[in-house]
């Protein structure tokens, strides 16, 4: 068939793969059933959480976390385009789709976080997680669906398998550049006091290197709603199973709907976790406020010093860069 | 009692070390070692830090001052020779021995401060403490002691990042005071900050050595605050000490060119004091104007003009010695480097001499 038969023999790596995934799938049963049962009923209680509460209270909760957290302009924005989703009759996906994108989130960090952080401490782990990521990240998401479904069948369960797959891997690189980034000098002064290693991880490089990791959570939100379409694919319930829908009968308004529910639930997670990484950089947001009255009673005692004294180290280089990745 | 011992330190950096420190034992220079890939950062370094004296190590970028430093706390393990603190060898110490050494002997100012600008002034000046697991209550007492004595009482509840460079510095100083150590050691401690507020810290320091006694090993590459700070000098180029002196033996006596060239430019007038080019007193009660023993030389001029000599008083008030005016100019004249019977005579310089304010 192939003019090359004779000299490169044909490698079956396809087949080999397949056969693995067999082998996982006859030998672990227990552990995938363990799985599918935990993330499935970890989902739908957030699910029906989500949709119990009266979806006006929501909004106003939404917009209120808008403001704590950043100002508000975003909570202004909160209300009216959650007021469209509402009015779009999107509610109960778009919360199904929050649902998924929570928790494929919470599980890529629980994940992605300590794996950073051996990365940070060992060159090895570091030079063996790479290829991994790179890996994981270049490989088309669709194709995660096949080993997604040939474990958990069809549902939200191989939804969040392959979200969390194809989201972890900015977690993991993020947390390793922050901690990896984080002044060495500081580190060496705990050293220097005798801080033991622990101490010197939760005490200096994890809070030291937050903003970077919260950089990185912000981009595993966003990689987690860019698979929110192809979570659909899988059964999953929601916006990207609405959107699958109007593909196949090639119903415009449906698609144009579900799309729009999904941008406007990116750019508002995007916002939120952006703001959280870099709390300084929102000094009007009711958190900052509060704090910023609270530290007032327990200053210095000279207050013009503190002022000319107060100058912030942090830019906002990366402020939205978020979406950019996301291709929506 | 606490004082720091280094026999032959060695640090080269690159695969295989110690090959390293075989060819530098054989006569190699740096330049082939670097043919090699490593580079030698510290060559056969031996000194002794006695106790409650400031030590300084004084030495230009790449001298490998910064790296002689991290070796007697063990942030760096040499590649060959041992640093004791108090007798124990602390070079091959890991774990919780380490820790324990740096927990309760040797503390550490850093060039940048290396304080955690999440946490507050107390908190920061509290961290030795809360490391060692000492109770918050007697924690926050013991840092707000060190923070008053830094002159920061009442900044407690602020953020590094609202004190000015100055002031962080005084934080980072206050940390290594609450730690207790008889040992700090102090790497640039004051290079960062600008021209008045590192005198500011250097005067700050002295102060607080008259009643602290602490045993110090200060790193800088600014010659005058060696001069003003250290009771001995160790003066490092290329990885080696050139020589290790009080500030006058240094000044009168350099060892080789480079040392000789390297001093030819500090403010004698400064960092000599009376009792450096004195004539001790042969007897008899000698007539002129009466200065203290530590004044600088810079102060005796006004007296000078005056009178044509000068009585130097010792701390008890006694006359100890004299200066004739021909004498101070003498000193002044930098040929004088070589040629030490110029200045004060070596038998005396070496057991009356305390160049600023060091340990008396």
């Amino acid at each position: 068939m192939n003019e090359n038969d004779s000299i490169v023999p044909r490698i079956e790596i396809g087949e080999w793969g397949d056969t693995a995934l067999d082998w996982i799938n006859d030998n672990f049963e227990w552990l995938l059933d363990f799985l599918a049962t935990l993330l499935n009923w970890l989902v739908s209680t957030l699910t029906d959480a989500l949709v119990t509460v009266p979806a006006l209270v929501l909004v106003a909760i939404f917009a209120l976390i808008g403001l704590l957290v950043r100002s508000w302009e975003l909570a202004v924005g909160t209300a009216v385009t959650f007021l469209l989703i509402i009015a779009m009759d999107q509610w109960v996906t778009a919360m199904q789709t929050l649902a998924l994108v929570l928790m494929a989130t919470l599980v890529a960090i629980l994940i992605a976080v300590p794996i950073g952080i051996l990365a940070a401490r060992s060159d090895r782990v570091s030079a063996v997680v790479r290829p991994v990521l790179d890996f994981m990240q270049t490989m088309p998401a669709f194709v995660y669906l096949i080993p997604a479904v040939v474990f958990f069948g069809i549902g939200v369960v191989p939804g969040v398998f392959a979200t969390v797959i194809f989201a972890l891997p900015p977690g993991v690189r993020l947390t390793e550049l922050g901690i990896r980034g984080v002044d060495a000098e500081t580190v060496e002064a705990g050293q220097a006091f005798g801080a033991t290693p622990r101490q010197i991880l939760r005490g200096i490089q994890l809070p030291l290197a937050m903003p970077t990791i919260m950089a990185g959570v912000n981009q595993v939100i966003m990689l987690s709603l860019s698979m929110a379409v192809i979570a659909g694919i899988a059964g999953a319930d929601g916006l990207g199973k609405e959107v699958v829908a109007s593909i196949s009968t090639l119903d415009g308004p449906q698609g144009i709907e579900a799309g729009l529910g999904v941008v406007i639930i990116a750019i508002y997670l995007d916002r939120v976790t952006a703001a959280l990484g870099k709390p300084g950089d929102y000094p009007h947001s009711l958190l900052g406020v509060l704090r910023r009255r609270s530290g007032d009673n327990g200053g210095g005692p000279d207050g013009d010093a503190q002022d000319e004294a107060r100058n912030r180290i942090e830019g906002g280089a990366d402020k939205g860069r978020g979406l950019a990745q996301v291709g929506l | 009692m606490a004082s720091i011992s280094a026999q032959h330190l060695y640090k080269v950096f690159g695969r295989r070390p110690r090959r390293g420190v075989d060819a530098l034992e054989g006569g190699a220079t740096r330049a082939d070692l670097r043919k090699q890939g490593l580079t030698p950062a510290v060559i056969d370094a031996s000194f002794e830090v006695k106790e409650g004296e400031i030590f300084v190590v004084m030495g230009l970028s790449g001298s490998g001052k910064s790296t002689l430093i991290r070796m007697v706390n063990g942030l760096l393990e040499p590649t060959s020779g041992s640093v004791t603190i108090d007798g124990e060898d602390v070079t091959r110490l890991t774990g919780d021995r380490l820790r324990a050494v740096r927990r309760e002997k040797v503390s550490m100012v850093f060039q940048h401060f290396a304080l955690l600008p999440h946490r507050t002034v107390g908190e920061n000046a509290a961290y030795a403490l809360e490391v060692s697991g000492v109770g918050r209550s007697e924690r926050e007492k013991r840092a707000a002691k060190a923070l008053e004595m830094v002159g920061l009482g009442g900044w407690g509840g602020s953020l590094p990042g609202e004190l000015s460079g100055g002031m962080r510095q005084r934080v980072g100083l206050a940390r290594a005071l609450a730690s207790g150590t008889d040992i700090m050691l102090m790497d640039e401690a004051f290079s960062a900050l600008d021209p008045l507020i590192r005198r500011d810290m250097q005067d700050q320091l002295i102060e607080l050595q008259q009643d602290l006694d602490k045993t110090i090993l200060f790193i800088t590459h600014d010659l005058n605050e060696a001069m003003r700070l250290g009771d001995r000098i160790a003066m490092m180029r290329d990885g080696r000490i050139e020589q290790v002196g009080t500030a006058q033996e240094i000044l009168n006596a350099p060892v080789n060119r480079y040392v000789a060239d390297f001093v030819q430019d500090v403010d004698r007038s400064r960092v000599l004091t009376a009792s450096d080019i004195m004539e001790p007193l042969q007897g008899g009660a000698p007539e002129g104007a009466v200065v203290p023993a530590e004044a600088a030389l810079a102060d005796l001029f006004a007296d000078a003009t005056e009178h044509e000599q000068l009585v130097v008083q010792g701390t008890a008030g006694e006359a100890v010695g004299t200066i004739r005016r021909a004498d101070l100019l003498a000193a002044l004249r930098t040929d004088t480097a070589t040629s030490p019977t110029d200045g004060a005579t070596p038998g005396s310089s070496t057991d009356t001499l305390q160049p600023t304010g060091g340990a008396a």
